[in-house]
């Protein structure tokens, strides 16, 4: 018996015992909570982001009082420390020792990617609100990691190209953090901005914490090109924006940005340096919609700061889970049905102020707005949607199976088309 | 390189000599090996920060962080590192330590969001040098980085004090007996290189922010300057901070790929040669 066929066979002895055990642990389980495991960073470089994570996640489940379905909900949080290692030993824990019937989180890509492994072959539903990695709902899915109320890198940036062309961009160049969810990004945006007969005229690419971005900023300026888009996360924006003021070429050259880039966790800290910058994404905090409005107001008074991605996305993604649970009567033993019910779901009444439902391989289809930062009448800036593209699919309009035939977005591949 | 490139290299230079001579003052002269200075660093920007943002004024702001700073000096030097002796590996695991504690304390109080300290509104904008426009506010941090060194300079070769450190250096035994208390010279050696890691925070975290983990950077820079400098010497820190100034610029305009391996493969290969660095002196002991 080779290993393959070993853990073939395993895993089939183990769904039949997991199956005779079911009557007595669906007993057991309806009397007791619906145990949600949290892993977020609240260490180590992205800690800020970690934070809020928590707070969307505990803003939600406040709200409906920690019942859903009838049943109370326990929410058990670990520090995945911004480490794949870390968040692969807290997923163990909240799995095997901590008895979480889900995982929820994560926000850097490579702590997903390390729990998504994992609960590959645990068969535990893991929603990802964040991690943005493309191929987790494309050309490597996982049946049960599921990205709830959650985006796919290049999904935004696709339309971004296509809004680009309508503003009579002929050139542009990019500036971008070196890692997959940078090059992802950048290749949606280059892909459909150069079929559409644009033309990148350079990339650049820079390690994560650059601390000084006068070399690129100083090669930018010479370009001659009609906008530059910038993706750019965490401290590397705050300073790219400072800097690209600094120097001058706010108000020269239109500097777009990926919808990290002028998120609030980034722009709260800036002030007019970070005017005017467009960027793409599916929520927009400076949204006129009613429900945006009074999701935006309550989440300012309660945590005292404008809700950034994270907040939003966590809010949003566990409210998408109660949803589903809803449905099925709390009954988050039974995997399958619960993961059926998840995909199924159409998510209302989430801030977005939109339905939203998910496609057949488990990403959110989004109107995505293409917003700016503007000025609030308080003086703190925030991203109004300017125009929207409805229904935006993460294969935008190519055919999912021509487009998954293509390879992933890399530093070597940003699907130019050449002139 | 073009001299916009160049101005890029001498202002990250500048920043970087402010740090790293307050490094070589403890980590050379002293011999201790502060691996907290990188931490003191992102703390006094953030000090300065919460000062300049109150009080509206940026030289309050570095006044309060350099001050601020020498005061948890004093706590490490004083109250931990004075126990640990010349044992370098438990002053490496002090400071590291300590580095953490700090850390966490800066990401309790003021969150992980990145912060920029305000600049006067003097030193907003641009101005033309050599032909490029070129921001107002690095400029005075190249400035600032000339006064340093012209003071340290002045200070270690031209004052009692200055030679006192340096006989203490050399002999501390011998400076003792002659009437000198060289523990307080050696202390107040310590608050001044703390200072100037403060110094060093505020001024960078107005043009490069401050964010969890930015000490660590930063201190990788500092001990790469004065490996190559010479443990010890100004000059050499001086010479250093230009060559990972400039470098550092270099590598990101024409091998962005290898940002990182342009700094640290010479250096290496540096090492292989000339072990001591650049001005470095072999010590008696």
């Amino acid at each position: 018996m080779d290993r393959r066929q070993f853990l073939k066979s395993s895993t089939a002895l183990a769904a039949v015992a997991g199956a005779a055990a079911m009557p007595w642990r669906r007993v057991r389980a309806q009397t007791g909570p619906i145990k949600i495991g949290l892993l977020t960073p609240l260490t180590g470089v992205v800690a800020s982001g970690g934070k809020e994570m928590v707070e969307g996640v505990q803003f939600y489940l406040e709200s409906v009082n920690y019942q859903i379905a009838g049943r109370k909900v326990e929410l058990v949080i670990e520090d995945d420390a911004s480490n794949p290692d870390t968040a692969l030993q807290k997923a163990r824990r909240l799995v095997e020792q901590g008895n979480c019937q889900m995982l929820i989180g994560d926000l850097l890509a490579n702590t997903g990617l390390a729990v998504a492994n994992y609960v590959k072959g645990t068969g535990t539903p893991y929603f990802i609100p964040i991690i943005a990695a493309d191929d987790l709902t494309q050309r490597h899915r996982i049946r049960n990691v599921i990205r709830v109320a959650g985006y796919s890198a290049s999904a935004f940036t696709h339309p971004f190209g296509d809004w680009c062309l309508k503003q009579g961009y002929k050139k542009i160049a990019t500036i971008s953090q070196d890692y997959t969810f940078g090059h992802e990004q950048c290749g949606g945006l280059a892909q459909v901005f150069t079929e559409g007969g644009g033309q990148i005229v350079q990339q650049f690419w820079h390690p994560l914490n650059t601390a000084d971005f006068s070399p690129y900023l100083g090669q930018l300026a010479d370009l001659k090109v009609d906008a530059i888009f910038a993706m750019e996360t965490g401290a590397d924006a705050t300073r790219f924006i400072q800097q690209y003021a600094s120097f001058g070429l706010k108000g020269k050259t239109p500097l777009l940005g990926s919808m990290n880039a002028t998120d609030q966790s980034v722009i709260r800290t800036l002030g007019e340096e970070c005017d005017g910058i467009v960027s793409a994404a599916h929520f927009a905090e400076g949204s006129d919609n009613p429900v945006t409005r009074k999701f935006v107001k309550e989440y300012e008074a309660k945590y005292g700061k404008i809700p950034s991605l994270y907040g939003f996305s966590m809010y949003s993604g566990i409210m998408w889970v109660a949803q589903a649970l809803e449905k099925i009567g709390g009954k988050v033993e039974d995997r399958d049905a619960f993961i059926d019910a998840v995909l199924k779901t159409e998510l209302v009444g989430s801030p977005l102020g939109k339905t939203v439902k998910l496609d057949a391989y488990g990403n959110p289809i989004y109107d995505v707005q293409i917003r700016k930062t503007v000025k609030r009448a308080d003086g703190k800036y925030w991203n109004v949607p300017v125009t929207s593209y409805p229904g935006v699919s993460q294969f935008w309009k190519y055919d999912p199976e021509t487009y998954m035939k293509q390879p992933p977005y890399s530093r070597t591949f940003q699907g130019i088309k050449k002139a | 390189m073009s001299a916009f490139q160049l101005l890029n290299g001498l202002t990250y230079a500048a920043l970087l000599f402010v740090v790293a001579s307050g490094f070589t003052l403890i980590f050379g002269l002293l011999r201790i090996v502060n691996l907290a200075h990188g931490a003191l660093y992102l703390l006094g920007g953030y000090i300065g920060f919460a000062i300049a943002t109150r009080t509206g004024s940026f030289a309050l702001g570095g006044l309060g962080a350099m001050a601020a700073i020498a005061a948890i000096g004093l706590v490490l030097d004083q109250g931990l590192l004075r126990f640990v002796g010349d044992n370098e590996l438990r002053q490496v695991l002090l400071t590291l330590g300590f580095a953490f504690v700090l850390d966490d304390m800066a990401l309790v109080i003021w969150g992980g969001d990145s912060f920029t300290v305000p600049i006067p509104q003097m030193l907003k904008g641009g101005m033309r040098v050599f032909g490029v426009y070129y921001p107002t506010y690095r400029l005075f941090v190249l400035a600032t980085g000339v006064v340093v060194f012209a003071g340290l300079w002045l200070l270690l070769n031209h004052t009692r004090l200055g030679a006192l450190i340096r006989a203490g250096v050399d002999d501390a035994e011998m400076v003792e007996a002659s009437g000198v208390n060289i523990r307080r010279v050696f202390l107040v050696t310590f608050l001044l290189g703390s200072a100037l890691a403060g110094l060093g925070g505020l001024m960078g975290g107005a043009f490069l922010s401050l964010y969890p983990s930015a000490d660590a950077e930063i201190l990788v820079f500092s001990l790469a300057i004065v490996i190559i400098g010479g443990r010890g010497s100004l000059v050499g820190v001086g010479v250093g901070s230009l060559l990972v100034g400039l470098l550092n610029t270099l590598g990101q305009v024409m091998f962005p790929e290898l940002a990182y391996f342009v700094i640290f493969g010479p250096m290496a290969l540096l090492l292989a040669f000339r072990p001591l660095g650049l001005f470095g002196k072999a010590t008696a002991a």
